[in-house]
């Protein structure tokens, strides 16, 4: 840290550490490893059935076969797309009622048990009925922004009553408008809400995708998942699952750029 | 006092009333307060908690009416917050998203200033206050005093003739509140502005004004008003020496008695 040379134990310190940390990546490999090396083995010894288990390297294949007859790109583009359109509607839309919600306390205090219920009730059960209002697509849209406007409401209204009470009373004194006291302190002021919204946000939305491909059944890698089941090709749904999980990991790290974008 | 019988007084206030509703019941918070402060005072609000002294900037800051009564800024009755009036609060509020000197900007900005010309007095101002390398750095970087210079310049670049400072020290540490007091206090003076102080530490309302008001708690009212004078100096001595001279003992004896009688 400090402009002398560093010490003969702060360099060993810094060692120790170096080897800790590798230690911990190459037990996580080693983790990983040991579950597909399992996975790999026991259903060809016969330890468990290959038709309910499938095994990586039937997976992997599986795979591949999706990838070069374009069913992965096709599905997974559905997927994707239904993804990024109702995690950006839940967004704005939840965002915008956030706003309004706080712009009108006799609003917000009408509106409050019907969200509070609104945000527990579990939105699953209501797929089939969306399936009957507007068909297999519209459906997809409907379940996944239900999903998370929400708690996209919730938590970002909190987040608004929460700003400073000092810090509201001082741009008062200035003579603010409400559009300035949203726009200069309450809405800069919740960028962690956003950045916890939006992490909490796309989760969600993947979850309310995939549930909805399910139950309208033409395309998305819901609908690989349940159409692989149906005629028991454990490897395609096992596929599908490890698509999904790249996704998440991809998100993942995505939000984590943003975070430090916002954070500069 | 120079009399000037043409100009109305800085501020005034007139059988000022303030009662507050809540569904527990009814709170008589300010009862007849009238007073008048001259252009270019320094006056002190001391009294105990629930005497409405942060009431009493509230109203002049606009942000709240009283129930009946009048409180009057340059003859005019205060209807919302004014472009003449500039808050200071305890804490220094300030935006952790923007620079220091964005966060002095702030006020121009909401009241829709001249930005170019709010920009070369925020960076004057800046300096004057010694913070002039501390213009692009964040509030979290720099110390509690520096933080709460920063604060004054933030209200001084809205050019108030009126200065609201609400216990604008008491979240400082003891030795950096003397100094800071004392630095303000003589920017204020030196500034000619009209400022209202609210405290509760009775040696900072007599080093820093020319009439301490002392308020009654519940309901707030007038308990007394005290010229403060120093004979002995020559001219008005600054905060802190303030409290070296023979007559502030006399000063804090009484309005502490007068405070003690409340009880």
């Amino acid at each position: 840290m400090s402009e002398t040379a560093p010490t003969p134990a702060y360099l060993a310190w810094k060692t120790a550490q170096k080897r800790r940390r590798a230690m911990i990546a190459l037990a996580q490999a080693g983790l990983l490893a040991l579950f597909l090396i399992v996975w790999e083995i026991g259903p060809q010894r016969g330890w468990v059935n290959p038709m309910l288990t499938s095994y990586p390297s039937a997976v992997g294949q599986a795979l591949l076969d999706m990838i070069r007859d374009g069913q992965l790109w096709s599905n997974l583009g559905v997927t994707l797309l239904e993804v990024v359109i109702s995690f950006a509607a839940a967004m704005i839309g939840g965002t915008l009622i956030a706003v309004l919600l706080w712009m009108s306390p006799a609003l917000e205090r009408v509106l409050d048990p019907f969200l509070v219920v609104l945000n527990a009730l579990p939105k699953i059960a209501l797929v089939p009925i969306f399936y009957i209002w507007l068909g297999p697509t519209g459906s997809i849209y409907a379940v996944a922004i239900a999903v998370s406007i929400f708690i996209t409401i919730l938590m970002l209204y909190t987040g608004f009553r929460q700003t400073d009470p000092n810090k509201l009373k001082l741009v008062r004194t200035m003579g603010a408008s409400q559009a300035q006291i949203l726009g200069k302190v309450v809405l800069p002021g919740n960028l962690d809400t956003f950045t916890a919204t939006l992490k909490a946000n796309v989760g969600l939305s993947l979850v309310g995708v995939i549930v909805g491909e399910f139950q309208a059944s033409t395309a998305g890698l819901g609908y690989l998942i349940v159409y692989g089941s149906q005629i028991f090709r454990m490897d395609m749904v096992m596929a599908s699952i490890v698509v999904l999980g790249v996704i998440s990991i991809l998100i993942y790290l995505l939000i984590q750029w943003i975070e430090r974008r916002l954070a500069r | 006092m120079p009399a000037d019988t043409t100009a109305p007084p800085a501020i005034e206030f007139r059988d000022v009333h303030l009662r507050y509703f809540t569904d527990k019941g009814e709170t008589h918070a300010i009862s007849s307060v009238s007073f008048t402060v001259r252009k270019g005072e320094f006056i002190s609000l001391v009294g105990q908690s629930g005497c409405g002294k942060s009431t009493m900037l509230s109203l002049l800051a606009g942000l709240i009416a009283p129930t009946s009564g009048e409180v009057l800024i340059n003859g005019r009755p205060v209807t919302g917050p004014s472009q003449e009036v500039g808050f200071m609060l305890q804490q220094d509020s300030l935006f952790e998203w923007r620079t220091i000197l964005d966060n002095v900007l702030l006020g121009p900005e909401i009241r829709g200033m001249d930005m170019i010309a709010a920009r070369y007095r925020a960076e004057r101002i800046l300096k004057n206050y010694g913070l002039g390398q501390f213009m692009d750095h964040r509030p979290s970087e720099l110390s509690g005093g520096m933080r709460q210079r920063a604060a004054l310049a933030r209200t001084m670049c809205m050019e108030p003739e009126l200065l609201l400072l609400d216990e604008p020290f008491s979240a400082l540490d003891f030795q950096t509140r003397l100094s800071i007091a004392d630095e303000i206090g003589g920017i204020i003076r030196s500034e000619g502005k009209t400022a209202i102080l609210v405290t509760h530490d009775i040696p900072e309302a007599i080093a820093m004004a020319d009439r301490v008001i002392v308020l009654a708690p519940r309901p707030g009212r007038l308990r007394a008003i005290h010229e403060i004078s120093f004979p002995s100096a020559e001219t008005r001595p600054g905060a802190f020496d303030a409290r070296e001279t023979p007559e502030f003992q006399g000063y804090f004896n009484r309005i502490w008695e007068e405070m003690e009688d409340h009880v």
